[in-house]
């Protein structure tokens, strides 16, 4: 023991990497790829679909683009926070990482909101996932995405509650730098889901 | 690992025990859950064999009835999937697990815990399918699956739901575990291991990673979509919503046909490994072998579509995936020369390892020829479906990848267990392994050819396949015997085999510069890494001098630190109770049981946070680096 404390300094060096991304980042990056490949098999599946249902209701019979605008908005909006949040994080600015991240939740939540309203709204107008082929591969990719999203919040509510509990510093902005990496990805799916699933019918 | 968690204590302690079942259950050692991988994927492989060998028996005859049509059904869909998910490409991913760290000069994994979770994934999901044949019937549907023999209503029994979420569940582990190999392979490197120093397993392996986080996703979701149409009425497969069969087909083999490079792959970098070393010389064409790698690595996401010739693609389709398939040879077949120009002049030392890398060249270039053969789409519209694409695929994938891991085993065992296996033995089992294999698959293609189909019970007298199927069924006695053999060889050399020291094959890697078994650290000190083939040029220094190294030698050699000092990861319970939670879902999900499901996400949840707020556990090392003496070990509770 005591001959390792007179060799203190070989402890704290950070350990030797052959490239200079953090271990946990580079996960994330590589997990994300896979990812792609995941929703690109649903985004595949709802387009080779499309047309092809034989009963309605039919995207056109049900999309409120109005209102899908707001909830991307929200979403859009959650990673400007998440930006500046992981900013104070780097800092040392804990109260406002906290605030921001807590932002980053209230506005996920909402557009968890506005998908629970959108997927009731669409079964009181008879869309179910067994009515048609629209139904079966519309709620499976956007229902995959809306647990993405939910994951996502419960990560970073972990994130701050673990900020009181344990002392958190810029140190660790790498965990919060991953969060956000997924976070951001997440969003840039809803931006091409919003463009291929709603928005392409009315051009 | 994580500083956060390093620097504060852990609201869990972690398990510390070494021995029991307990710490085998526990364990993040690579080198243990490498060796919980080969052993689990062995006896899947004996599963998957008295399979093969039942369907044999029952093909021997014709007319025979030894077993129903029901029942054979269930055989070869047992068969297929036992053999592809649960015994070869797990082999690969065991040997990977031992053996890519040691290569690159890492002490472990870069995530220990994932590893962990990713065994026990494949362990229990695999447990879990054949659970099936227990609970209602096995799935009865091909290894293939095609829908709409999958629906519901075609196929009202649980077997296709074991099938589904059974493999859904082992695709988690795959992927992790791919994952993991990645950023090791990026970030573990010991100093002066160079991308063009490794081993070109390690390159193989961290292709396959690829090829398997690109993969894997596509079947995940056909999977999962099978699963909501049966058992939440979905209508992705429901021909009378307008559901198109062809779906599936196109996501099966986006996944399917990069499998076959995910299986053969590992097996290219293993021959890689055994011909330089008992031909005594350098691989020959190293950047062209991995170059050549990535190249079918890329085009092995371009073929799909050979395997569905026969469903109407149209002609341009069809072309354009027969030529790609073409392709694909170029890359296959500059391996194998460069494979014989490496053994051209060598020092051949014929061991085992050798013979089975031998019996692979042969038997992987027959099957590669076929291979050509049914890519030319007007000839697999004749033999789609027939014993020719039978004998096709198990001589790339019995004689291909399953040969080679044989002699891995005879080559790397020694270094696992610290005993080499018998040669005499070893070879006794080879020659009725490899023999055995022709015998039950040469004739195959002549079946395929006078048109037998694949995946029926029984054929009728006469008809020009008695002979072939009898010839076939004999092979498989003969191959079943060299299986006996060779499990006789392991056990014997396990328990009675000579001590095989450090470096028993004068060896090239890094695995051979540490004790045979390794200790969990892998290295007391990890050697210098000049050159590729790092062992090789420290045992022959004149090889770097005046050689075709360019490096400043003295530069790379110079060491200014005196210690080392590095962390090892303290065993876990939580990747085990986690990868349980999801199996639990599965049941749940497979019964309609929503409390159990609701229980399981419920748990899985909980694990999932108590893994990451555990403690950091392990012990602290720190070594100096002249003499490889450990100067102290610390507790990191």
């Amino acid at each position: 023991m005591s001959q390792a404390t007179a060799l203190g300094h070989a402890e704290h060096k950070p350990p030797y990497r052959s490239s200079k991304l953090p271990d946990v980042k580079l996960l994330m990056w590589v997990f994300l790829a896979s990812d792609c490949m995941m929703f690109g098999a649903m985004i595949g599946t709802y387009l080779v679909y499309k047309g092809r249902s034989l009963v309605g209701p039919y995207p056109l019979d049900l999309f409120d683009i109005p209102l899908t605008t707001v909830s991307t908005f929200v979403l859009l909006m959650s990673s400007f926070l998440m930006v500046l949040a992981l900013d104070a994080l780097r800092k040392d600015k804990i109260s406002q990482f906290r605030l921001w991240t807590t932002g980053v939740i209230v506005f996920g939540t909402i557009f968890l909101g506005f998908q629970v309203f959108e997927f009731s709204h669409f079964m009181e107008l008879g869309l179910y996932q067994k009515t048609n082929l629209f139904g079966s591969s519309f709620y499976m990719l956007t229902g995959t995405h809306g647990i993405h999203v939910a994951v996502g919040v419960l990560w970073l509510i972990a994130l701050v509650v673990a900020s009181y509990i344990r002392p958190t510093a810029s140190k660790d902005a790498v965990y919060l730098d991953i969060a956000a990496l997924y976070w951001h990805f997440v969003d840039i799916v809803w931006i091409v889901i919003f463009t291929v699933v709603y928005l392409v019918d009315f051009v | 690992m994580a500083s956060a968690s390093a620097s504060a204590p852990g609201l869990l302690g972690r398990p510390t025990g070494t021995r029991g079942i307990s710490s085998w259950i526990t364990t993040v050692d690579h080198k243990r859950l490498g060796i919980l991988y080969l052993v689990t994927s062995f006896i899947f492989l004996l599963a998957g064999s008295i399979e093969a060998g039942l369907i044999r028996a029952q093909l021997a005859l014709p007319e025979q009835q030894l077993v129903s049509p029901d029942f054979f059904n269930q055989l070869f869909t047992m068969h297929g999937l036992t053999m592809v998910f649960l015994a070869i490409m797990p082999m690969g991913i065991g040997l990977a697990n031992y053996f890519v760290p040691l290569g690159i000069g890492a002490r472990d994994l870069a995530f220990p815990r994932l590893n962990s979770f990713g065994y026990w994934i494949y362990a229990l999901s695999g447990i879990m399918i054949y659970t099936s044949i227990f609970l209602g019937g096995a799935p009865d549907v091909g290894w293939v699956a095609y829908a709409p023999l999958t629906s519901l209503s075609a196929n009202p029994g649980n077997g296709v739901d074991f099938y589904m979420i059974g493999l859904a569940i082992n695709g988690i582990g795959t992927l992790v575990t791919a994952m993991n190999l990645i950023v090791t392979i990026v970030n573990f490197r010991a100093p002066g291991m160079t991308y063009m120093r490794m081993p070109l397993f390690a390159w193989m392996m961290f292709i396959t990673s690829f090829l398997i986080i690109f993969a894997f996703p596509p079947l995940t979701i056909a999977l999962v979509q099978i699963v909501f149409d049966r058992s939440f009425n979905f209508v992705f497969y429901v021909t009378q919503a307008g559901g198109m069969p062809i779906l599936w087909q196109h996501l099966f083999w986006i996944f399917g046909h990069p499998e076959v490079y995910i299986i053969i792959l590992p097996a290219f970098g293993v021959i890689s490994e055994i011909i330089p070393t008992f031909s005594r010389k350098p691989l020959f064409g190293y950047p062209i072998m991995v170059l050549s790698g990535i190249f079918i690595g890329f085009m092995g996401f371009a073929v799909w579509s050979h395997h569905m010739f026969t469903t109407g693609l149209g002609p341009v389709a069809n072309a354009v995936f027969s030529i790609t398939s073409f392709i694909i040879g170029i890359p296959t077949g500059i391996k194998v020369f460069n494979w014989i120009a490496t053994l051209w002049g060598g020092h051949i030392r014929f061991t085992v390892s050798l013979m089975y890398a031998i019996a692979f060249l042969v038997t992987f270039v027959l099957g590669g020829i076929t291979g050509i053969m049914v890519a030319v789409a007007p000839f697999d519209q004749q033999v789609h479906d027939t014993y020719f694409v039978v004998a096709h695929f198990h001589y790339v994938m019995g004689g291909g990848a399953l040969l080679t891991f044989l002699g891995a085993a005879h080559y790397w065992i020694p270094k696992m267990s610290g005993r080499m296996l018998s040669e005499r033995l070893g070879k006794w089992a080879f020659w009725f392994l490899v023999p055995g294999f022709h015998i039950i698959f040469f004739p195959q293609h002549l079946m395929g050819l006078v048109g037998m189909p694949r995946r029926i019970q029984t054929y009728e007298a006469n008809i020009g396949l008695d002979f072939f199927n009898l010839a076939s069924s004999i092979g498989a006695g003969v191959m079943g015997i060299g299986l006996v053999l060779f499990l006789i060889t392991l056990v014997q050399g396990l328990l009675r085999g000579k001590p095989a020291g450090d470096d028993p094959w004068d060896g090239r890697t890094l695995e051979w510069a540490t004790t045979s078994p390794p200790p969990a650290y892998g290295f007391h000190v990890v050697p210098k890494i000049l050159d590729r083939d790092p062992l090789w040029v420290l045992k022959h220094p004149e090889m770097l001098e005046g050689g075709h190294y360019q490096g400043d030698l003295a530069a790379e050699a110079a060491d200014d630190e005196e210690f080392e000092s590095f962390h090892m990861p303290g065993a876990s319970w939580m990747p085990f109770m986690t990868a349980l939670s999801i199996v639990m879902g599965g049941y749940g999900v497979l019964y309609q049981n929503w409390f159990l499901a609701l229980l399981a996400l419920a748990l899985l949840i909980f694990f999932v946070f108590a893994w990451a707020f555990e403690g950091l556990g392990g012990e602290h090392y720190t070594v100096r680096k002249a003499t490889g003496e450990i100067v102290s070990v610390e507790g990191g509770h």
